[in-house]
């Protein structure tokens, strides 16, 4: 596309009076043409909302009928509930772990599938198809694995293999880590092909360069892979902690909505559906979204922080 | 593209537009939550009405049940969703804070008519002296055995337990358990998301000789030594004689299909189902008494007209309530739902009464109690969260029932204040 | 580069005993698949045993499946959806991601901050909002209301920003001299130049729309109109006790992509991988 550039007079524009602007402002008018329908769409789309959000929160409505102002009442409720510190909680836990869990493991991956040449494709292949499911199919699937003998199949394998029968959902130490594990398996494949991305894109000198200086394979991977794959880390780190603290569709469908047994599955947005739609009281949902926009807005900023201070 | 976009907008128009479009018929719309039989019920229905009433239309809508309220909610205050729409009794209060019910015509709902034809339960339908909704069928729970399974274990398969304790005995000789200890087979299906918990706040408590809640309704009255036994002798079932297990084959229902338990409490509604299993070999009697002392649950839902309707809608939503709760309607939705009619005269006829399997349940409903609910989704929860507490997590009873019983407090109060 | 082939001094031993692992972590990575499927083809007696392949199978749950619901409706209004808004997302994307990273101008800084602050902003704030503005236009219950969150995305625009400002200003500037308006420019020179990005982004759009839940659940109210994701939550109610229906209906939900991936994995795997490098 495009040769040397062609020098010469330019055909006439076809609107004669934008002639007598200069080129700038020109190119600025077509800038914002372009820009026009779309920043109209993000502003009713996006940000109107959001401040339709932030005003419902402090009101109180049942969706019927007038909004009551009731300022900060709602955000007072909310310091003062308990099951909203316990669902609080549990959010903090499915991202901790969830993100810990799911880059170790896709790093691991990533990190030995990268040498591999032999069925290279067809590996990744075996990794990734759990990306493309939906939540809900995959949530009844994982559901029907966790059931105590004589139909489930982690029950079966653990008392083939002598050991106790686990309750895994139907007990509140285990359930929330039994919901995790479908959501950190389907984002597995994703993380792995980011890594093998990354890995893909360090140079082969640095690697030359530490085996000249007699590094083995672990010095290589501490001084040389991990430090480059920085960016990458941040990246999945970020993206990760965002589903994470938005999990919804696993919980909803494993615990037929219910964040049980005795709420120790619930995430925030659960909750935040049931205020709204199970208790029809609007304003102190919408304050729980606000909470949730706030943490989520520091979290990544907190994050980007940590990319820049490289 | 940008035609594209164009075309885009213009179906969407075209399509509101569409949506709206009015014609000569008064159109009305019924709603109710997806459930095979009672969709075709309800088709049948509508059919005989339309023939009847020639200027009326009635569109009807399912919507599945865990949306259902959800939608409801949503599309009544934006001036769309049903004229008629259906609900279960235990929500009314919900519904009315939310204003989605308006009351029902008195020319074609009398109260008195009503509480003259219809089993006493349905006053609870009467609200500052009008009736916001009525029901079509009824429903009470009773004892479900299965047969071959009963064979098996030694037992006479035509004799199910007429007591708890008898209820006892017989669960542990039905319960099978593998070398480890994990059960294969329970002797009870038990599942408190189901109907377990309405059979241990109606039937349980009271045959320890306690009650639910105080006879005005207001206070808790579940914390006391009675209702202490209920709730012990309940878990004792899955805890200390293991005869079932809760979360056992996914739900009570699949366990009791499947032929992997010999015993469960149900309603009516699960007939339908039962009897499409090949192979389930099963019958109804009613529940176990327990010291001479006998108690149901009785529940229902009911259809009302929504704010909505008004004018012609009105009138033409009023006409269809009131086919679908004559006794023909009545009678075809016990032929095809399995629901029990809720007009006495309709559901004491002979045939009915000393049916093999609607029996058992019209003659539960002699003695049963519907719960006043004031948040039945809430209610429920506290309930299953109270046995949970005792089954999960080893608390003592009287600790759980109490912390549930202050939870429930705080709700009645909230609500009757 | 990568260290493909690369071992040191370990040797074959070593290499085989990962590949076997990597191998049997893949094996249960698709494990659930299999016993999806695998119960779906299972006769009702059956389901209820744990055995991994069927005795007798049978195709008697995808027939009923296919006669009892509106399976096929749903697909088509998921496909329908998910082409329109990756059409859109991609048109749009591109031509703001453009703008903002090859002309200067006034704001230009403040547009690109507020787009991409766009991304921080919960869905499932916007929902309540969105509901109530498509109850006043009468958009519940249309493609358009399904639709219509999604037509152009923060994420899609901060992708394309990133990708075009590795396209070279003089060829701009070139075309300019021909006398080529803006639109043609970017429309005939910088979006050719931008292809794995756009094939990129298409991928990613297409499979949000895909699986998206909340919204088309609380946009919709008739069957006719529900995505597969719907549709298929809707089955926990019908068939809530009959677990071979439901696996049925998962798996029938799960193919398609299935198939979509053994057809265009290069692609796909090669889009996942360029967003991660800009990322």
């Amino acid at each position: 596309m495009g040769g040397p550039a062609r020098p010469g007079p330019g055909r006439p524009l076809r609107l004669p009076m934008l002639d007598r602007l200069s080129l700038r402002t020109r190119r600025t008018l077509s800038a914002w043409a372009f820009l026009a329908l779309p920043v109209a769409f993000y502003v009713a789309i996006r940000f109107y909302p959001t401040a339709d959000a932030l005003l419902t929160s402090l009101t109180d409505w049942n969706i019927v009928g007038p909004r009551r102002f009731v300022g900060l009442d709602n955000y007072r409720r909310l310091a003062t509930d308990p099951t909203f510190w316990k669902v609080m909680g549990n959010t903090f836990q499915y991202l901790i772990v969830g993100v810990t869990v799911s880059l170790t493991l896709s790093f691991l991956v990533a990190y030995h599938l990268d040498r591999v040449r032999f069925g290279h494709a067809l590996l990744r292949a075996l990794y990734f198809v759990p990306h493309l499911t939906t939540a809900v199919a995959m949530a009844w699937v994982w559901r029907w694995l966790y059931q105590p003998v004589p139909i489930g199949v982690f029950n079966g394998l653990l008392v083939w293999a002598g050991l106790p029968q686990q309750p895994f959902l139907r007990s509140t130490e285990q359930a929330l880590y039994a919901v995790l594990a479908p959501a950190i398996w389907a984002g597995l494949g994703f993380q792995v092909v980011i890594f093998l991305a990354g890995l893909k894109a360090i140079p082969q000198e640095y690697y030359e360069a530490a085996a000249i200086d007699g590094a083995g394979n672990w010095r290589a991977l501490v001084h040389v892979t991990l430090p480059l794959l920085r960016p990458t880390v941040v990246f999945l780190v970020v993206v990760s902690s965002i589903a994470f603290l938005r999990i919804f569709d696993y919980v909803y469908s494993m615990t037929n909505g219910q964040g049980g047994p005795l709420d120790s599955t619930k995430p925030l947005v659960l909750k935040i559906y049931e205020t709204a739609f199970g208790h029809f009281q609007m304003g102190y949902a919408t304050a729980q979204t606000v909470v949730l926009f706030v943490i989520l807005l520091a979290i990544s900023l907190l994050q980007l922080r940590l990319l820049r201070s490289a | 593209m940008r035609t594209g976009k164009w075309l885009l907008v213009a179906l969407g128009l075209t399509l509101a537009i569409a949506g709206t479009a009015g014609a000569q018929t008064v159109e009305i719309e019924y709603w109710q939550y997806t459930f095979a039989q009672r969709v075709q019920a309800i088709d049948e229905l509508i059919k005989r009405f339309e023939a009847e009433n020639p200027g009326i239309k009635v569109k009807h809508t399912h919507v599945p049940y865990d949306d259902f309220r959800l939608k409801i909610a949503a599309a009544i205050p934006a001036g769309q969703g049903p004229d008629v729409v259906q609900l279960f009794y235990g929500w009314l209060q919900d519904y009315l804070k939310a204003k989605l019910l308006q009351p029902l015509p008195t020319e074609l709902f009398d109260s008195a008519e009503i509480e003259r034809d219809f089993f006493p339960l349905v006053k609870q339908m009467k609200v500052d002296g009008r009736y916001y909704a009525v029901p079509t069928a009824v429903r009470s729970l009773s004892l479900f055995w299965n047969r071959k399974l009963f064979a098996e274990a030694g037992l006479d398969p035509a004799k199910p337990p007429q007591t708890l304790d008898e209820l006892l005995v017989m669960a542990r000789k039905l319960t099978k358990t593998d070398a480890a200890g994990n059960l294969l087979q329970a002797g009870m299906a038990l599942d408190m998301g189901l109907q377990d918990h309405h059979w241990l706040r109606e039937v349980l408590i009271r045959q320890m000789g306690g009650q639910p809640y105080s006879t005005d309704g207001r206070s808790v009255a579940y914390n006391t030594p009675a209702g202490h036994r209920a709730v012990a002798w309940y878990s004792d079932l899955a805890t200390k004689h293991k005869v079932g297990q809760f979360g056992f084959l996914t739900d009570g229902v699949t366990a009791f299909r499947s032929g992997k338990a010999g015993l469960m409490i149900d309603g009516s509604f699960r007939l339908a189902a039962f009897d499409a299993q090949t192979g389930l070999d099963y019958a109804v009697t009613e529940l176990p008494t327990h010291q001479g002392k006998r108690s149901n649950f009785a529940s229902y839902w009911v259809n009302g007209i929504t704010p909505k309707a008004t004018g012609a809608k009105r009138d033409a939503a009023a006409k269809f309530l009131k086919f679908i709760t004559t006794p023909a309607a009545m009678e075809l939705w016990l032929e095809k739902v399995g629901e029990l009619p809720a007009r006495k005269a309709v559901a004491e006829r002979d045939a009915i009464r000393t049916h093999p399997k609607y029996g058992a349940f019209i003659r539960g409903l002699a003695y049963a109690e519907a719960t006043f609910f004031v948040n039945e989704t809430a209610q429920r929860k506290l309930f299953m969260d109270m046995v949970d507490r005792v089954v999960l997590k080893s608390q003592p009873v009287p600790e759980s029932v109490a912390q549930a019983a202050a939870e429930e407090q705080k709700l009645l109060d909230a609500f009757f204040k | 580069m990568s260290l493909a082939g690369g071992w040191g001094r370990r040797g074959r031993p070593t290499r085989t005993v990962v590949w076997t692992l990597l191998f049997l972590g893949g094996v249960l990575m698709v494990m659930p698949f299999v016993y999806m499927l695998s119960t779906s083809l299972k006769q009702n007696v059956e389901v209820y045993q744990l055995s991994l392949l069927p005795r007798a199978p049978t195709l008697a749950n995808y027939r009923r499946l296919a006669a009892a619901s509106g399976f096929p409706r749903w697909f088509l209004n998921s496909l329908v959806i998910a082409v329109l808004t990756t059409l859109s997302v991609l048109f749009f994307d591109s031509l703001v991601g453009y703008t903002l990273a090859k002309f200067r101008f006034r704001g230009r800084r403040l547009v690109f901050f507020a787009i991409l602050s766009t991304l921080m902003i919960p869905t499932e704030m916007l929902v309540l909002p969105w509901y109530v503005m498509s109850k006043n236009l009468g958009w519940l219950d249309t493609y358009w209301g399904i639709m219509f969150p999604g037509m152009m995305t923060g994420f899609g625009t901060f992708l394309m920003k990133q990708f075009f400002e590795s396209v070279p200003d003089e060829l701009l500037e070139a075309a300019r001299v021909d006398g080529l308006g803006e639109f043609q420019i970017w429309w005939r020179i910088a979006v050719p130049l931008v292809g794995p990005a756009l094939s990129a982004l298409a991928i990613f759009t297409f499979l949000g729309n895909w699986t998206a839940f909340l919204w088309p659940l609380i946009s919709t109210t008739k069957r006719e109109l529900y995505t597969l994701p719907v549709g298929l939550a809707s089955f926990s109610g019908e068939f809530q006790t009959e677990w071979e229906m439901v696996m049925t209906g998962a798996s029938v939900a799960t193919l398609p992509m299935l198939l979509v991936f053994v057809a265009l994995q290069k692609y796909i795997v090669r889009g996942v991988m360029l967003a991660g490098i800009k990322g």
